[in-house]
């Protein structure tokens, strides 16, 4: 538009993020908190039936009890993170294993280029596969040195930090890797199918 | 591809005050589009220097009123939008909006009931434009709609609702007041709880569909309150409702 529309009366930011500025993305507003967002009830799962599974086109699919997931290489991982309810928050610290070290020990067939995560509950999150690989995702059980609370995703959960949080499945239980791209659950429901919050990508269309 | 949600300019033609904290805002929409009771618009404020903040307000009225939406905001007071909503906007003014968004916590009487609504503070918004959906249909599911709030005047739509339930037996309110209790108080006193969850279910009188929306911690402890009553999982649609700044 060549005359953009003012919001009459309306001065600006509440608070001045000051030299983090260049961390927020587009229409999104920083928050000391960690809101909670999940579209039904925490599941509860017990780390004695906990199982992480990769599946799908690979050569064979691999299962990880509990004590085998958690004693794979992990590292900490200090990110920001946007969800597209608005929020973002910056230096959030986890612990867990990137997607190339789950995804290297399986032999993954070439046809592969897409991934959806499953989780317990049901949820489910299709990314692409040049999105998690390169130390862009991860799968954490713990935020903050502490194990990962329910409500946040714990026991696991994935996190895609340079895509809106959605993308960053909680209770995460496994991928699925596909030739094929298929909508997951909030990407069936009028979100993006994507979600780069740096090119505001909230809504199907955007 | 769905057709992509643009930014449109409502005007905003009416304004309500609902509690001290807590107004609904009529908005004219040049391009409105029937919503689904329990979705909700984002509004976008650009100030002088193109600096922009967006929130996201969920939608009271019915889809049934065509043309124009109520938006029922809260006032947060380091907020940036909810503020200016409450201290600047003016019958006239125009706002810069767009939806109706959201796919999942959503009722319409084609997916009957009964429904077990829970609400907490400013979470009975979208909750309310179901009820209002529900009065506005022929033959409308059996509804329980349980709520809890601070005090008697921090209870959104209080009249509304007790006209409403005067109206239709097939419609139970269940109050719990937190805070503070007026004499002669005879709902609850206390955050929502196991026992205020089961009188609410045996109201319902069967498995009902169940929609949650309110703080974390009241979201939580009902929707798992709920399943360890049998509710099953799939049945139990919940929404954070936090304060928006």
């Amino acid at each position: 538009m060549s005359d953009p529309f003012v919001s009459r009366g309306f001065t600006g930011r509440a608070h001045d993020p000051g030299d983090k500025a260049g961390r927020i993305p587009p229409g999104q507003y920083l928050t000391d908190g960690f809101p909670v967002l999940s579209a039904g009830p925490t599941p509860q799962i017990g780390l004695d039936r906990w199982a992480f599974t990769i599946e799908g086109l690979v050569a064979a699919p691999i299962t990880w009890s509990w004590e085998q997931f958690t004693a794979l290489p992990s590292r900490d991982w200090t990110v920001d993170i946007s969800c597209v309810t608005k929020w973002t928050k910056l230096d959030t610290a986890w612990h867990g294993v990137s997607l190339d070290d789950l995804l290297a020990a399986v032999e993954v067939d070439p046809r592969a280029r897409f991934v959806t995560a499953h989780s317990y509950g049901g949820y489910t999150t299709n990314l692409p596969l040049t999105d998690v690989l390169n130390n862009q995702a991860f799968v954490a059980w713990q935020y903050d040195d502490a194990p990962l609370e329910p409500a946040h995703g714990g026991p696991a959960r994935l996190v895609v930090p340079h895509l809106y949080f959605w993308k960053s499945a909680k209770w995460v239980r496994g991928l699925r890797l596909m030739a094929e791209d298929e909508p997951g659950f909030w990407e069936s429901l009028g979100y993006h199918n994507r979600g780069d919050p740096w090119r505001e990508e909230r809504y199907s269309g955007d | 591809m769905p057709e992509p949600l643009t930014w449109q300019i409502a005007t905003v033609t009416a304004i309500r005050a609902e509690t001290p904290q807590v107004s609904s805002f009529t908005l004219a929409l040049p391009a409105w589009r029937a919503h689904r009771a329990g979705q909700h618009y984002d509004v976008r404020l650009t100030a002088p220097d193109g600096y922009r903040a967006q929130r996201s307000y969920s939608i009271a009225s019915p889809p049934s009123r065509r043309g124009e939406v109520d938006l029922t905001i809260e006032r947060i007071a380091d907020g940036e939008v909810s503020p200016y909503f409450h201290d600047v906007v003016e019958v006239g003014d125009r706002v810069e909006v767009r939806g109706p968004i959201g796919g999942y916590f959503v009722w319409e009487p084609v997916l009957g009931g009964p429904l077990l609504l829970i609400a907490g503070g400013s979470g009975v918004v979208p909750l309310m434009a179901m009820l209002r959906e529900r009065a506005a249909a022929d033959g409308a599911a059996p509804a329980v709609l349980l709520s809890s709030a601070r005090t008697l005047e921090d209870v959104i739509y209080r009249d509304e609702l007790a006209a409403l339930a005067a109206a239709d037996r097939g419609l139970r309110l269940i109050q719990t007041l937190t805070r503070a209790q007026p004499p002669g108080w005879t709902g609850y006193d206390r955050r929502i709880d196991r026992p205020m969850l089961a009188e609410a279910l045996a109201a319902a009188g069967a498995p009902p569909l169940a929609y949650i929306c309110g703080p974390t911690l009241l979201v939580e402890a009902a929707a798992n309150g709920l399943v360890e009553l049998g509710v099953s999982p799939a049945q139990v649609r919940t929404e954070r409702f936090g304060p928006t700044s």
